[in-house]
């Protein structure tokens, strides 16, 4: 399966030109880019592990792109997500966030349901490849 | 106050004129905690626009057909309230007055008191041919002693984990007649397929061929389902509309034990019910939807009712997360101009008066959050540049026939509109000009798509194009 939390992925996956460009629009609107890579999609696992402090300062979108490319090649078979972070008042969240790698299969969820009373299921979502301890999952 | 000659003193017995009693005062300025209002009325004839101002501004607030000597009992000047201007219409009979109240006039936090005051009474007054309530400027004051929404665009967005293109919905169709596991099987289908929503239509509560609490248990299926095919998470608007508040807090409490992320209400129940679920849902973590059923009745003729910029700030302030605000291209009134006016009223903080959209006054929201607006009604993924340009990226866009009537099937109808708004948010990023290149952009994204091919096809030359009957009189009102 392919996992379609994030902006994007409804699109084949975007080239590095494609994600320079969406970086470029983070820049012009003035929100912070921040990468961050995991191996549990789940899709309430908020907090991702950061690949270093959001890039407030940084408005050159090759440097970031090579931030990008540097975390893919260091998490190659984890999952990568770009977010944009629009700090102004009144907004003060993520304004973008899209997936910029993947690992290269996905097993996906399986449904857990627990039969409860009244006719009342109890759902859950087990991500397949937590299985395995974190660090050594999407490895085969 | 003496009476000028032929004109009897304010306080004789008898019948004075309103704009004679100070409900009339082209001097005054309002305060910064008035709340104002600008109503379009059209005075039977023979009367003055001042005077059936004046008796608008008299009837919805302290006074009655005759002078009554328990006002002197009162400060009463300060309870009047007061028209302050009265402009014509360029080009017809109307004129909009614009009236001031003071805030100890209203309860705090209480829509119901709030309307009872400026539209309680006063519509059916004879001295006038007609009444609509235009705006409102509800002042930081009173703005902030209401609840608003229970969660608000941020927070919704945070919770969803869904950010920078706008949330997909669909209603479920046929909206009459389905049983609940055949309902329960379009829901699964449309969220599966790409939509980050479905939902109840807004006269589905419990029927005879469905009873609410199976609908519930089939549609969660659905989404824990469609959950696990994507990753993401999914909701299905439960609406809990019913007959009292009793049953309304039952089915709200049964969606939550059922792990549902959000429910949904008629505006049909009232505004004290919508206050007290929306309570209810921020202590209960559920995303609050508000359908706004029936209210075309007062909002849609020009010279009658309530516009809706002023159904959409109650309702901001009554605390809604979601609430259907106009599609501009699709099969449901709304003109584009007026619409932008209901989308910034019902997301901005900081709000200019804007003639050309209807805005008549300045609003300050004081930080309190907004309400997502939902598009709901004639809308397909081939309009979808449109839909962004014109509404933005904060809204649901609800495709209902335009997912279910997919040729290929409920998730490929879905796909197609959720790989509709990406490849277009994708073009809008990159700088290009997604309105005039829409068509193209979608186009090369039908070539790798089978499902956006057939929904560009079949939809192609779906339009609705019909002459607005409620616009703003912009132009007409400015130049003034």
């Amino acid at each position: 399966m392919r996992i379609t939390q994030g902006t994007f992925s409804y699109l084949p996956d975007l080239t590095d030109d494609q994600i320079k460009a969406q970086i470029q629009y983070c820049i012009d609107n003035n929100w912070a880019v921040s990468v961050e890579h995991t191996d549990d999609p789940h899709p309430r696992n908020v907090y991702w592990t950061m690949w270093g402090n959001p890039m407030f300062d940084l408005k050159d979108p090759a440097a970031i792109l090579l931030e990008v490319n540097t975390c893919r090649k260091t998490f190659p078979r984890e999952y990568i997500r770009l977010n944009g972070y629009d700090s102004r008042y009144g907004r003060q969240t993520t304004a973008l966030s899209f997936i910029v790698n993947r690992p290269p299969n996905e097993p996906g969820f399986r449904l857990d349901r627990q039969e409860s009373n009244d006719r009342v299921i109890r759902y859950s979502l087990h991500s397949y490849a937590t299985d395995r301890p974190a660090g050594d999952r999407y490895n085969e | 106050m003496a009476g000028k000659k032929g004109q009897k003193s304010r306080w004789s017995a008898g019948v004075t004129p309103y704009a004679e009693m100070g409900y009339y005062e082209p001097d005054y300025q309002p305060k910064d905690s008035d709340i104002l209002c600008a109503f379009r009325v059209v005075p039977q004839e023979g009367i003055e626009p001042e005077e059936a101002s004046a008796a608008v501004a008299g009837e919805s607030s302290t006074a009655t057909w005759t002078v009554v000597w328990t006002d002197r009992l009162t400060a009463y000047e300060n309870y009047q309230a007061k028209c302050y201007k009265v402009e014509p219409v360029h080009g017809t009979n109307q004129y909009i007055a614009y009236i001031a109240y003071m805030i100890d006039l209203f309860e705090e936090g209480s829509i119901a008191n709030l309307t009872s005051s400026i539209i309680g009474n006063v519509f059916g007054f004879k001295a006038l041919k007609s009444l609509r309530l235009e705006d409102m400027r509800i002042p930081p004051h009173y703005v902030k002693t209401f609840q608003g929404p229970a969660h608000g665009v941020v927070m919704e967005r945070e919770y969803l984990n869904k950010y920078g293109r706008p949330l997909l919905g669909a209603t479920v169709k046929p909206k009459l007649g389905l049983s609940a596991r055949n309902y329960g099987r379009v829901v699964y289908e449309a969220l599966r397929g790409g939509l980050d929503f479905t939902k109840d239509d807004e006269n589905i509560n419990s029927q005879p061929f469905m009873r609410w609490r199976d609908r519930f248990l089939f549609a969660m299926e659905g989404v824990a389902k469609a959950g696990a095919d994507t990753g993401e998470i999914k909701g299905h608007y439960m609406n809990v509309t019913a007959a009292t508040m009793e049953d309304m807090y039952e089915r709200a409490e049964f969606a939550k034990q059922i792990g549902s992320v959000i429910c949904m209400i008629d505006l049909t129940i009232g505004y004290t019910a919508i206050q007290s679920m929306s309570k209810w849902a921020r202590a209960n973590g559920l995303i609050l939807h508000l359908h706004r059923a029936g209210h075309g009745t007062y909002t849609r003729q020009k010279t009658h009712g309530v516009n809706f910029r002023v159904i959409a700030k109650w309702m901001r302030l009554a605390g809604v997360d979601h609430i259907h605000a106009g599609t501009v291209v699709g099969k449901l009134e709304g003109d584009p101009n007026a619409t932008r006016g209901y989308y910034a009223t019902l997301l901005a903080d900081k709000l200019k008066a804007n003639p050309e959209q209807g805005l008549y006054f300045d609003q300050d929201w004081a930080s309190m959050p907004g309400t997502m607006p939902v598009a709901s009604g004639g809308i397909h993924a081939g309009q979808m540049h449109q839909l962004l340009h014109h509404l933005g990226e904060d809204v649901v866009l609800q495709f209902g026939g335009g997912t279910i009537g997919h040729p290929d099937g409920i998730a490929q109808g879905a796909a197609a509109n959720r790989i509709a708004v990406e490849a277009i948010i994708q073009a809008r990023n990159e700088g290009r000009d997604y309105l005039n290149e829409g068509p193209d952009i979608l186009a090369k994204a039908a070539r790798w798509s089978p499902s956006l091919y057939k929904a560009l096809e079949i939809w192609k030359d779906i339009t609705f194009n019909f002459e607005s009957t409620d616009v703003p009189d912009a132009v007409a009102t400015l130049t003034v």
